[in-house]
């Protein structure tokens, strides 16, 4: 693995290197895009991509190194300099102010209003109503208003980190599209943890551990497996082998379903949904985006109340009035927001003790050592590195997950709803989420995963069900949801023939296509 | 169960560590600590006359706003801030010294201040309920009902007077069989203690501070975000009652007319004190020390025969200077 050095590169940044008190963040760490590629930059968390844009866009100012845009060295000391100097960034939050609209946002930042509308049809989304407020669009929509904004610029460098994170498929490919025919004079720095994205736009790829470049790759056909061997480094190991767990569909038809949901609908996205969820399953949850699952989500976690349909938990009826009724019995929600979960300036301790004491009905006094030895107990399960463990902010998106995922673990969870629980988080730790998820389902809790990555739909479940417009269109056995299967079932189209064998083979449990599916992943996973 | 085969080393420190992390968990209230010392050295060099007996005088002024501060502490911790935490104190110091002169006894006193102090929760229990039911902002309720107790105040005693009971005046006067330990610092710490203490390790303080950290995740967490916020002004009326009660301890009258400077004052003791106005940070603790450090600038200013009107542009440039100071600490800090 050699880097390439020559002058010809139009961003080329060299023994980059920087340091947080005793933590080295970056290590003489370089990167070299050419004129007109798509370069993606991968490294799992904590690898020092983040730090490396940071300073690429002026945000941190490096210990030492160099960055040269257009064989010129420029130093940037803020975004709006990085900006004057060609190199644009969309971050992985959307970057408007949530109460301007669109129009003057686009002028707070001197976009130039023809090309973003431009822009914004090539990116799928026409018709864009310019006076209406940030706040009001949905998410994906303002990834793509900021994408379409950065664009509009016409920036010399355009770094995207985990523009697709929030995209639902369709827009997704429209993205990827677009991005790889800017043409000969632009490049991209591609951010994404979805290797296949990678593998579909980018030209080469920077791979970064511990905070240096360990590698430069061509991306072509087979490259993902290089790129990860990179990403884990020397003594990459296998998972050990999980023991089948999964629910067949002979054991669900003597159980009680922990959750049955009848014509359940609320505000307008959510109509009539119903479909049940057993005790020992992870059940799949795929749909384009604003298809009704946040609502579907909020219901069953208690934040929300239905406007009609029914909930039986253990055959029996249930409602929500607070997200602490649903607690009380075991139900929990883990979202993709961690921020939306997290007291982001306080301990681990406090946050997996919050959900734990709020379980107590009465007024009363935390029994310190008990609640002590339940947090012990959750960061091992969970292995958190909990050294910056005074305040949440300070850990790892993905520790900052796993930290959400065991303060549920530690109050007792019967029903685990999970909203996209793995956005943005490394290969590795997404590994270990999956793991968790399986060995809770294992234990008899049962397990609702919406993703939006519809490959984890196999890496991770027993059986999934697809909304489209508000309701349940399609069920099927996580061996037969391969991703072309969801996406057309996601767009409401009929499947192709019916597969007898198939579903045969899976109403017989044998599961081997999926377990298969999890060993070649596993494969991706070291130890520490 | 794979996930379970690795386990993290967890820091097992000695108790060099633990007064380590102690010392890194409070620095800032350990800064304003050290803070204070100097400003006692130099108050000592701009008064030499200020001894250990002085130490008595400063403790019984303090006692009110000290109170006071660990009041407005307690809701702004919660996400909360209480404008009306003066007029509070003004109307229950009435209402208490009005009664006493009325129905004079020493018995009968107890009474009173336990109804004085239900009457403070009362007043919160308004407050939280406007702050919780009308959806109107907490500064505008809190504002608003400022000018309704301070009305009511006047009802009560359109002009100072009343009287205290002699144990009450007892209790914040003088020093506790020595001179150098005032019997109002004691008072404020066994205060502080009996409600603090028990509060921080209940599961309500646990949601004062979450609902004043993330709303939403606290929310999403099972805690009735409704009910803490309604909790945290119910405390701070508790609070400042306490407060109010020490006013008329220690000038023997009520003063219908609300200072205004303590709310103001109290604000800022709990900002110099570590607590973020965003909330879920901080403790009462520090802005305690927060306020003997104002107090005694207070003093020194007019030791030195400052014109109170510069004195209070000085005091506003040291409020500022100190937490400039402070945060750029932290910012070294946390960026080394």
């Amino acid at each position: 693995m050699t880097l390439t050095t020559s002058t010809d590169m139009l961003l080329e940044a060299t023994d980059v290197s920087k340091t947080y008190g005793a933590v080295v963040a970056l290590h003489n760490a370089s990167l070299a895009v050419r004129p007109g590629e798509v370069h993606a930059l991968v490294g799992a968390n904590g690898a020092g991509k983040s730090t490396l844009v940071k300073i690429l866009t002026g945000a941190v100012t490096p210990d030492s190194g160099r960055i040269i845009v257009r064989g010129r060295e420029r130093k940037s000391h803020s975004p709006a300099e990085a900006r004057r100097n060609g190199l644009v960034s969309v971050y992985q939050e959307p970057a408007v102010i949530p109460d301007l609209d669109i129009r003057e946002n686009l002028r707070l930042t001197h976009t130039p209003v023809e090309p973003f509308r431009h822009w914004m049809n090539e990116l799928g989304v026409e018709n864009l109503n310019l006076s209406s407020l940030a706040r009001r669009l949905p998410l994906a929509t303002l990834r793509i208003v900021d994408l379409a904004k950065a664009l509009a610029i016409e920036p010399d460098v355009l770094l995207l980190d985990e523009i697709t994170a929030a995209l639902p498929a369709n827009l997704t490919e429209r993205v990827l599209q677009n991005v790889q025919q800017l043409g000969e004079d632009r490049s991209v720095i591609f951010i994404s943890h979805r290797l296949i994205e990678i593998a579909a736009v980018c030209d080469r790829a920077t791979v970064l551990r511990n905070g240096e470049t360990v590698g430069v790759v061509d991306v072509a056909a087979g490259s993902e497996d290089k790129i990860v061997n990179l990403m884990l480094g020397e003594g990459a190991t296998a998972l050990a082998q999980r023991e089948g767990g999964h629910v067949t569909a002979a054991a669900r038809s003597h159980q009680t379903p922990r959750l049955s949901l009848l014509g359940m609908s609320a505000r307008r996205r959510l109509h009539n949904a119903s479909f049940e969820l057993y005790p020992g399953e992870v059940l799949g949850v795929v749909a384009l985006e604003g298809q009704g699952q946040d609502e579907l989500f909020d219901v069953l976690a208690g934040s929300e109340r239905p406007s009609s349909g029914s909930l039986l938990v253990d055959g029996k009826p249930a409602t929500f009035h607070h997200p602490a009724d649903a607690i009380r019995i075991g139900m929990v929600y883990v979202a993709a927001d961690r921020a939306e979960a997290l007291l982001m300036q306080r301990s681990v301790r406090e946050n997996i003790s919050l959900p734990f004491s709020a379980r107590i009905p009465q007024w009363g006094w935390i029994n310190l050592g008990r609640e002590k030895h339940k947090v012990d107990e959750a960061v091992n399960t969970l292995q958190i590195d909990a050294r910056a463990g005074a305040e949440v902010r300070r850990l790892s998106g993905g520790n900052q997950q796993k930290v959400t995922i065991a303060r549920w673990v530690a109050s007792g969870v019967k029903t685990m709803l999970c909203f996209d629980p793995t956005r943005g988080i490394d290969i590795r730790t997404k590994n270990q989420i999956y793991v968790l998820l399986r060995d809770l389902a294992a234990a008899g809790a049962a397990v609702l995963l919406y993703t939006s990555e519809l490959k984890e739909i196999q890496l991770a479940c027993d059986r999934v069900i697809v909304i489209f417009g508000g309701e349940v269109v399609a069920e099927m056995p996580a061996a037969q949801a391969s991703e072309a299967a969801l996406l057309r079932a996601a767009h409401n189209l009929k499947p192709d023939s019916a597969l007898p064998e198939e579903v045969a083979a899976a109403a017989t449990g044998d599961m081997s296509a999926v377990q298969a599916a999890i060993d070649s992943q596993s494969t991706t996973v070291s130890q520490r | 169960m794979s996930a379970t085969t690795a386990t993290i080393e967890q820091p097992r420190g000695g108790p060099a560590d633990r007064i380590g992390s102690f010392a890194r968990d409070n620095a800032w209230t350990l800064g304003l600590l050290g803070f204070l010392a100097v400003l006692l050295g130099f108050t000592k060099f701009a008064n030499p006359n200020y001894g250990l007996d002085s130490l008595q005088g400063t403790a019984t002024s303090v006692l009110p706003l000290a109170l006071a501060a660990v009041a407005q502490a307690v809701v702004v911790i919660s996400g909360g801030i209480d404008l009306s935490i003066s007029s509070q104190m003004a109307l229950t110091s009435c209402i208490a010294a009005t009664l006493m002169k009325g129905y004079p006894g020493e018995g009968v006193a107890v009474g009173i201040v336990i109804l004085v102090l239900l009457i403070g929760v009362v007043l919160g229990a308004v407050n939280g309920a406007l702050v919780v039911l009308t959806k109107v902002p907490d500064i505008v309720v809190t504002l608003s009902t400022f000018f309704i107790w301070a009305g009511f105040a006047l009802l009560v005693r359109p002009a100072p007077g009343g009287a205290a009971a002699d144990w009450l005046k007892g209790l914040v006067v003088g020093g506790l069989g020595i001179d150098w330990l005032p019997k109002a610092a004691i008072l404020l710490i066994v205060l502080v203690a009996l409600i603090w203490i028990p509060l921080s390790r209940s599961r309500l303080g646990l949601s004062l501070y979450a609902i004043g950290s993330n709303p939403l995740a606290a929310f999403r967490s099972g805690v009735a975000v409704n009910r803490t916020k309604f909790l945290a002004y119910v405390i701070t009326g508790f609070v400042a009652a306490f407060a109010g009660l020490s006013l008329t301890a220690s000038t023997g009258i009520g003063t219908p007319v609300p200072e205004p400077t303590y709310v103001l004052i109290s604000i800022a003791a709990v900002v110099l004190g570590g607590v973020s106005l965003a909330g879920g940070i901080g403790g009462v603790f520090g802005p305690i020390v927060a306020v003997v450090v104002l107090q005694l600038i207070r003093d020194d200013m007019t030791f030195m025969h400052v014109d109170p009107n510069y004195g209070l542009v000085a005091q506003g440039l040291i409020l500022i200077g100190v937490l400039m100071v402070g945060s750029l600490i932290q910012q070294r800090r946390s960026r080394a």
